[in-house]
């Protein structure tokens, strides 16, 4: 049997066991259900469209186009009731007057009035509030799912170490195909889920009508977010396999994993803390373990070049590829030493790895 | 009946603890050999180099002639000291999942693993997740994982150690089929009288070396004293006064003694028969237990 193969029995494993992990399914299902929650809800909150009472056909046309909705009365009489029954949020009268309770309805008197035509010579197409929202879900998926997949690859391996099938299965394919499988596998969940969500995001903007101008800024930024994301899933989740390795005993990762859970959580609050600081922004884009949040974050604002992600993204792969070495070196020289914790120099130094 | 496997002058240290010293001994096909020793002879670590899992110092192992390769060890099957399965995985499917580490087809390996599992008494369990299960339970599940790719070399390591009487008679059955079809088994146990039941062969280890390896017949030959035991209807006290005599065990009417090497136990049977009728005259065999007692001083 080749490694290649031997490898995606390991990762066909590890695919059917987290598949029908209730956790699992159950945190996918509870995200996925927040997202669609967090697109639709403001919609549902603002309640539809502004209705108004109107006297004679005169202004029908030109509220109705302006998405209010229009309810004809016969008399001021009874539009004026409507407004204090709260019926309607206003009536507009022959005059023509509008009638509201205490606040001028913006909406139905810019319908009835022409403004001079504005024109922005510096348009910002993305409202404030996406332009905080979007930086900081970016940010919570990839910390969120590098943190907890990374867990999880640690605590497969240690679970096989501590089981001591892990015997079973070096005794018959090679250490390197374990490691791959195993990366390979929580790589294409994370992915999966990943990609999963962000087709539930875009379908429920579109449900939620959530401006045109949103989701043209965001489409280049999550289709840049999409390789920023599974490489550098990719760079920590070998490293993840190694701290593992590292650990004799499921109460050991945690440990273990403590530098790795800093390499994660301080890329994190740095984006979050320095979105605003442009300088900062273009460093974090750069380095390998804030690229996958700062690069999309900056294509988002419109901050970046066009060449930019691609230099970014060569960066990021040959960190890739460094940590993915130092990682296997880390688990091969730690996985079958099970007597207590592996320190990492010790791994360092012992990985010849068996024949 | 042919040597497969050959262990020849094996060193390994952890730290400065050198724990195998020039180990060397042969497992022969067909054969189930016993591996004996105290706890810390060496025994795990020597199994665990003949699979790979851990690299030796210096020496060699041998398949057939040739160092053993990764296709080799695709043939093996192992079930190592501290038992371990997937906790949450079910029976069935991780010993699929192993045959098929092995090299076997789903199909085949699906097919196998309702075979053993019925062979071994565990279908009623075939689809409970390990964790589930008895301990005796999950050690039956563990011999079927070493099995399920027939392999043509054993290594269990205390395959018995946690089974119930009857588990152990099942046990035994599968391993004694296994090694008429051609199986090499080589397995570690410090239960004695079991082992000198089951094998045919016999490797003992002590402080990292190997103190005798042979067959089990042999060994016996080997060790065996020129002792015997006696029982006569009156008192055996006269034993004493005999040429060559040494009384070991005297219990009014039975007795135990050694002979001296030139002497012949004729004339001893002969001497008893002359003062009245003899119950037993037999040379005793030392047991396993004994042999390993002997061996490891």
């Amino acid at each position: 049997m080749t490694t290649l193969q031997a490898a995606k029995l390991v990762a066909g494993r590890e695919v059917r066991v987290k598949l029908r992990d209730k956790a699992f399914l159950f945190s996918t299902v509870l995200l996925l259900f927040f997202t669609a929650l967090g697109i639709v809800l403001p919609m549902l909150l603002e309640g539809g469209p502004t209705k108004v009472a109107v006297t004679g056909a005169t202004h029908v046309a030109a509220l109705e186009q302006a998405g209010l909705e229009v309810q004809t009365v016969p008399d001021l009489a009874t539009a004026e009731r409507l407004v204090r029954e709260e019926e309607v949020e206003a009536a507009v009268v022959d005059g023509p007057r509008v009638l509201a309770l205490e606040e001028a309805p913006d909406d139905v008197v810019s319908a009835l009035s022409t403004s001079p035509p504005v024109e922005f010579l510096e348009p910002d197409a993305v409202n404030e509030a996406a332009r905080f929202l979007v930086p900081f879900v970016l940010s919570v998926l990839f910390f969120f799912t590098t943190l907890t997949f990374g867990v999880q690859i640690a605590q497969s391996v240690t679970e096989e170490k501590q089981t001591r099938i892990v015997e079973i299965l070096v005794s018959s394919v090679p250490v390197r195909a374990l490691l791959i499988g195993k990366v390979a596998a929580m790589t294409l969940l994370a992915f999966g889920q990943l990609a999963l969500l962000a087709v539930v995001g875009l379908i429920g903007m579109r449900v939620a009508d959530v401006g045109g101008p949103v989701i043209d800024a965001l489409l280049p930024t999550v289709g840049w977010f999409l390789p920023f994301f599974m490489i550098g899933f990719l760079m920590l989740a070998t490293l993840w396999a190694g701290v593992g390795a590292l650990a004799a005993r499921l109460e050991d990762v945690n440990g273990t994993s403590a530098p790795l859970q800093m390499l994660v959580m301080t890329p994190f609050f740095l984006v979050l803390s320095l979105q605003g600081n442009a300088t900062a922004m273009t460093v974090l884009s750069y380095i390998p373990f804030s690229a996958p949040i700062a690069m999309p974050v900056r294509i988002f604002s419109g901050e970046a070049a066009a060449w930019e992600p691609y230099l970014a993204l060569a960066v990021l792969l040959a960190a890739t590829a460094a940590t993915i070495l130092a990682g296997a070196r880390i688990y091969q020289g730690s996985l079958l030493r099970t007597n207590g914790r592996t320190s990492y120099a010790t791994a360092w130094r012992n990985s010849t790895p068996v024949v | 009946m042919t040597t497969v496997l050959n262990v020849e002058a094996v060193n390994r240290s952890f730290g400065e603890r050198q724990v195998l010293k020039d180990v060397s001994f042969t497992v022969e096909s067909g054969r189930l050999t016993g591996f004996v020793g105290a706890n810390g002879a060496g025994k795990t670590t020597t199994m665990r180099i003949i699979l790979g899992v851990l690299a030796a110092d210096t020496g060699t192992v041998t398949w057939c002639g040739n160092p053993v390769t990764r296709e080799d060890r695709q043939g093996f099957g192992y079930m190592p000291e501290e038992r371990g399965l997937y906790p949450k995985m079910t029976v069935t499917e991780q010993i699929v999942y192993l045959g098929r580490l092995h090299g076997l087809g789903t199909a085949d390996a699906k097919r196998r693993t309702a075979t053993l599992l019925e062979r071994l008494e565990l279908t009623e369990r075939a689809n409970d997740p390990v964790e589930k299960l008895s301990l005796g339970n999950q050690q039956r599940a563990q011999i079927a994982a070493a099995l399920v790719h027939d392999p043509q070399l054993l290594v269990l390591d205390e395959p018995f150690s946690g089974l119930d009487p009857i588990a152990v008679e099942t046990v035994l059955a599968v391993l004694r089929e296994r090694a008429r079809t051609g199986t090499a088994v080589l397995f570690s146990s410090h239960q004695l009288e079991l082992v000198e039941r089951l094998c045919d062969d016999l490797v003992i280890i002590a402080d990292g070396t190997i103190r005798a390896a042979g067959s089990r017949t042999w060994l016996r030959e080997q060790y065996t004293l020129p002792r015997f035991e006696i029982e006569v209807d009156t008192d055996a006290g006269w034993l004493r006064d005999q040429p060559g005599v040494t009384l070991i065990e005297l219990d009014g009417h039975r007795a135990v003694f050694d002979l001296a090497a030139e002497a012949d136990e004729q004339p001893i049977l002969r001497a008893a028969l002359d003062r009245g009728p003899v119950r037993t005259f037999a040379p005793i065999r030392p047991s396993l237990a004994e042999i390993f007692r002997e061996v490891i001083r």
